[in-house]
């Protein structure tokens, strides 16, 4: 198997696009990405994107994306695996290029919410979740996260405590340019915002939003930001057969596969992405990396271990909750902006000397989850 | 909601009956094709209708067809024999849900798609009234 790494990194800041199609955010990111790494053509493209055939009516997305860069002839496929498409998207490009079948893929993430109106948006939300016995309650997948949170405050938190995730994700998005919210959001304000699915407050979900963000991946040359190690991991999609509902499985299988590809532990990490699309998902994303034990996420993200200038800097450019979420796309985002901090890219809000980054992205109620690990490459 | 589909799911909806593998005794609800021990054989198991709510919450922003229903509530309930299952709690104010909450299994309607769709019907719980 061969190396990888990330040639190119290209994004558009996520917000609402009401006047362009899904096409053209996804060249405008896939452009950016070619020129960052200096390319003008790539052998394949995979597209991660979660809600195209709801939100644009669009199946064949994979055509109908290669379409809008003017090349015809272009393989591509469109990866589709919930929120974690973009993360599951990136697993798979690797893989193309490791195996030597492909020598220079593109990955871009796209979603574009705000072509269907809000409460649309909830129900293809549930999409993700199983049909007949799961999206059949009515449960919504906020619904399945504050379950979860609520079992996590009677055990180990308070509900402030696991408030404080999205609290300090917006701390980090502000100055971010590419983030939807880059505000500080108070603690009190989001306490106080109304209740989305009780105990979930409406601030600490992340919101709707439009985006775009491409990697170009080529075999690995001792220099630049490496794939050190790559894991998808799956799980029973509903919370009723799982043994101990707290337990995301998926998460800590993913990231044990992934820190063993990378060999490195979860000490050794200097930053990491976490899937804070509920504040309760982030801390849980943070304690199925191993950056804190079960039951101990939350005190982390109330530490300052998680700040810039902490000892594990957690959603450094604002995650889910500020940066935003494209579903589809957030996975890739993600990864681009572990990849800044490591090629030293990362402006106001770089991480001295940071050599490791790793990404959570995870589906459903971590009913899938990829972890990525990037590497700075030692010359 | 297709016919087919909705009409394969009304033994198990409506008597909230999962499956029993033949060679672990595993308990299923729903079922699925195959068991965690790698058999394929099952035969019918019909769940408990008792249990008591482990976790819930109260959706306030519903998907497509349940806007009516809100607020409702929906819980983790663990039913007498160990099975879990999620579903509605009726017929009992948000704010008086409680964990080790007693409910009982009832026939309720689930929603309705759209004028003329199909009317769905299925298991919701309710508190048990000693």
């Amino acid at each position: 198997m061969r190396k990888v790494k990330i040639a190119g990194v290209g994004l558009i800041r996520v917000s609402e696009y009401w006047d362009k199609p899904i096409q053209s955010l996804f060249a405008e990111a896939s452009m950016k990405s070619m020129k960052d790494a200096g390319v003008d053509a790539v052998d394949k493209v995979y597209v991660s994107n979660m809600g195209g055939s709801l939100m644009q009516d669009q199946l064949n997305l994979a055509a109908v994306m290669a379409d809008s860069l003017g090349t015809p002839g272009l393989p591509a496929t469109r990866i589709e695996a919930g929120s974690a498409s973009g993360g599951v998207a990136f697993h798979e490009a690797v893989q193309a290029v490791a195996s030597g079948y492909s020598d220079a893929v593109m990955v871009t993430g796209v979603e574009k919410l705000s072509d269907i109106l809000p409460e649309v948006v909830t129900t293809g939300l549930a999409m993700a979740e199983e049909q007949e016995y799961t999206a059949y309650t009515g449960v919504t997948k906020a619904g399945i996260a504050a379950m979860i949170h609520r079992l996590y405050m009677d055990l180990y938190a308070t509900p402030e405590e696991v408030c404080m995730m999205a609290v300090k994700s917006h701390e980090h998005a502000v100055g971010c340019k590419h983030a939807q919210y880059p505000f500080k959001m108070s603690l009190q304000r989001a306490m106080s915002s109304p209740m989305e699915a009780d105990p979930i407050h409406m601030m600490e979900c992340s919101g709707i939003g439009d985006g775009a963000a491409s990697l170009i991946l080529v075999p690995a040359d001792d220099e630049g930001v490496e794939v050190a190690g790559t894991a998808v991991s799956t799980d029973y999609t509903s919370i009723a057969a799982r043994q101990d509902p707290l337990e995301m499985k998926a998460i800590k299988t993913a990231a044990d596969r992934a820190y063993k590809m990378a060999k490195i532990k979860a000490t050794d990490i200097d930053l990491a992405e976490v899937q804070d699309d509920f504040s309760i998902n982030g801390v849980l994303g943070i304690e199925g990396l191993g950056l804190a034990k079960p039951g101990k996420g939350a005190k982390l993200v109330n530490s300052d271990d998680v700040d810039k200038e902490g000892k594990i800097p957690v959603n450094t450019f604002g995650g889910l909750k500020a940066r935003g979420n494209p579903l589809g796309a957030t996975g890739i985002y993600q990864l681009a902006e572990i990849a800044w901090q490591l090629q030293g890219k990362a402006g106001d809000h770089q991480i001295p000397d940071a050599k490791i980054g790793v990404a959570e992205n995870m589906g459903g109620m971590a009913s899938i989850c990829a972890v990525n690990v990037l590497r700075r490459a030692d010359k | 909601m297709s016919v087919p589909r909705y009409w394969r799911n009304e033994v198990p909806r409506y008597r909230l009956q999962g499956e029993e593998c033949s060679q672990c005794g595993a308990k299923y609800f729903p079922t699925r094709p195959v068991c965690k021990c790698g058999s394929t054989d099952f035969k019918p198991y019909k769940l408990a209708e008792r249990g008591e709510v482990v976790t819930w919450t109260t959706i306030s922003s519903a998907p497509t067809g349940f806007e009516k229903y809100v607020p409702y509530v929906v819980a983790l309930i663990e039913l007498e024999d160990g099975c879990k299952v999620l579903s509605q709690v009726v017929d009992i104010a948000p704010d008086a849900v409680e964990a080790g909450l007693k409910v009982e299994a009832v026939f309720r309607k689930v929603k309705e798609d759209g004028k003329e769709g199909i009317l769905q019907y299925g298991y919701k719980f309710r508190p048990v009234v000693e």
